[in-house]
């Protein structure tokens, strides 16, 4: 089985703007992959060009499919949700419901009916009846009910509350997600789906400058909770980001060896959210 | 990996899938479709109703009479000859009671075409209809055959329907005053006119081609406000050729450009419009010519217009057209609105 993603030198621009850079990546099936990055950094023109939404310069083959020219034979395979209401405002769940099974040779209406009586869903209302959050429930269950190898969702869950975040994403993985699928995910809500992730993406200027399962980025990364005295020696191991709190600073670092770190005070795994925070410093500077 | 197999959902059958494009379609624009030729059969039945109660409310107190006959002997007193006069008339009639019907349609495929590849991208639902397996040659293809014959096959359902209840208020009316209705009902000329209004909807949607075309390239290319571009760029162009007589070189007049590229452009969707626009010839409309009108609409008119190089120079411009919509539906995900 080869990668389900696979890029070389992955290029794309917008004029002068240099939106993806010579991007090589490689995402195996399997695995649940978080794309991270601040605002414009190049997210959603990956999954455009993954998607084949979009023309880029490179290297790029997704299923063994090139995203250009085969783009309906990859659509069998591939799913997506883009953000959230993008679902015609017009349709009626139960048109919905039976379009995608009649033009998708993946689709069981069965699962989806079944994915759909768990919420509070008609069949008979429209789209546009429906409330955001209810919308990406509808959009989950046509998504899940298909039978697919790669799932792309760009910021699948903006804009909704807590309890229908939770819910996707427990949907995802309870109902949906097994060994012979990927998930390909980018969201600002980092800590809410870092518990989930196998792989870490992080992108920044159209480069990827972090590419890491999420057991090498326990390794590799450490947070240290250093009182004032051991401050000036913790800095002498070149942190990648220094804060303070309650008058004690907190240091990341970045494949220092554990056992020097632990002198220094307590040691404890660094949140995405910090890491991220910590490699992004100075991108709207 | 196979990419190519077939999927495990018993409903799918890739025959079946252009089916459901164009039910999509019609789903999406039930409300235009339908129920415009309704409401205005509903309307026009209406009038007709009215109109006659008028009448009788009329005749009631003066009694009609015609040329010093009373109606009733007129009708009752017709020889075969002026049986067909009137028939002729009665055609005329009936065809005149679809022209709501058709500039109803017209409205409703205008705006069907500038907004089939537009919507979609100013809401964002194109994302939704793109991580379908589904090509855009396919998309554009299912709104094309929708506005070229589903539209249209409705709109002549809601005229043959119309001109029914029409027939049915005028035998009421006609019992009513002890005048023989069977005339009005003779199989002969009805269903002629009935196979001639199913024969002219490949007509008119191959005649419609460069409007169609023209929308759906407008609608999948620009960044917003389709509709405007659709009307302005024509009638720029049009104004444009008359100021600096630009075709003169072409020893054309700019009325000549006015009626074969901006109204072909912009009214071709009008069923039946090629009666005026094709042949130039508003004679038998400026004589009011019962014969000479359900003329207009004969086979041999039909055989005219197919043997038009204005229908199939048009028609090839139409299907370029379409290809290039095709192409910018691929280009284009997202509008700028």
């Amino acid at each position: 089985m080869s990668a389900v993603v696979q890029a070389r030198g992955l290029s794309k621009r917008y004029g002068a703007n240099v939106a993806l850079d010579n991007v090589n990546l490689d995402i195996e099936a399997g695995r649940i992959v978080g794309l991270v990055g601040p605002n414009g950094a190049g997210k959603t023109t990956a999954l455009k060009a993954i998607l084949g939404l979009a023309e880029f310069d490179g290297e790029l083959s997704v299923l063994g499919l090139n995203p250009r020219t085969q783009r309906t034979e990859l659509m069998q395979h591939v799913c997506f949700i883009a953000d959230v209401a993008v679902l015609p405002r017009w349709m009626r769940v139960s048109e919905a419901v039976e379009f995608v099974g009649g033009v998708h040779p993946r689709f069981s209406r069965e699962k989806c009916l079944a994915f759909l009586a768990r919420t509070k869903i008609q069949p008979t209302q429209r789209v546009r009846e429906l409330s955001k959050g209810m919308i990406v429930q509808l959009h989950l269950a046509l998504v899940m009910a298909i039978d697919a190898k790669l799932l792309v969702l760009d910021e699948p869950t903006l804009g909704l509350d807590i309890l229908y975040r939770k819910e996707f994403y427990q949907s995802l993985i309870g109902d949906y997600f097994d060994d012979e699928k990927t998930i390909l995910v980018t969201t600002h809500q980092i800590e809410e789906v870092e518990h989930i992730l196998t792989d870490l993406l992080f992108i920044r200027d159209g480069k990827i400058i972090l590419n890491a399962t999420m057991d090498d980025v326990g390794e590799r990364f450490a947070e240290v909770m250093v009182n004032p005295d051991k401050a000036e020696s913790a800095r002498t191991l070149k942190p990648i980001y220094e804060r303070q709190i309650f008058g004690k600073s907190i240091f990341l670092f970045d494949g220092v060896d554990r056992a020097r770190l632990a002198e220094l005070g307590e040691l404890h795994k660094p949140s995405v959210a910090d890491l991220f925070v910590a490699t992004m410093k100075g991108t709207y500077a | 990996m196979n990419a190519g197999s077939i999927g495990n959902n018993p409903a799918f059958s890739p025959a079946n899938k252009f089916a459901w494009l164009i039910k999509r379609e019609f789903w999406e624009y039930r409300g235009a479709f339908l129920r415009t030729p309704i409401i205005i059969a509903g309307v026009m039945l209406a009038l007709v109703t009215i109109a006659l109660l008028i009448a009788e409310a009329t005749a009631q107190r003066h009694g009609i009479n015609v040329s010093g006959v009373h109606l009733d002997q007129l009708v009752n007193n017709m020889s075969a000859e002026q049986l067909e006069k009137f028939r002729n008339g009665l055609s005329v009639g009936l065809i005149g009671l679809c022209f709501p019907i058709s500039v109803g349609l017209f409205f409703v495929l205008f705006s069907y075409g500038t907004g089939a590849l537009y919507n979609d991208r100013a809401d964002r639902s194109v994302l939704f209809w793109k991580s379908l397996p589904i090509s855009d040659t396919q998309t554009v293809l299912a709104k094309v055959v929708t506005a070229m014959f589903v539209a249209p096959t409705l709109a002549v359902l809601g005229v043959i329907a119309m001109q029914l209840g029409f027939l049915i208020l005028m035998t009421l009316w006609s019992a009513l005053h002890g005048i023989n209705p069977l005339p009005l009902w003779a199989p002969s000329y009805l269903i002629a006119l009935w196979i001639k209004l199913v024969a002219m909807i490949p007509l008119n949607a191959l005649w419609a081609l460069p409007s169609l075309g023209w929308l759906l390239l407008v609608s999948s290319f620009v960044r917003s406000k389709p509709f405007l571009w659709a009307l302005l760029v024509p009638v720029t162009a049009g104004m444009l050729v008359s100021m600096f007589k630009l075709t003169q070189e072409l020893s054309l007049t700019s009325g000549w450009f006015w009626w074969n590229v901006v109204l072909r452009v912009l009214t071709s969707f009008i069923p039946g419009s090629w009666t005026w626009l094709d042949s130039n010839d508003l004679k038998a409309f400026a004589h009011d010519d019962p014969a000479a009108m359900a003329n207009l609409l004969s086979f041999d008119a039909f055989g005219h217009l197919l043997a038009s190089p204005n229908l199939w120079i048009g028609a090839a411009l139409g299907a370029a057209m379409i290809a290039g919509a095709i192409y910018f539906r691929r280009q284009r995900t997202e509008s700028y609105a």
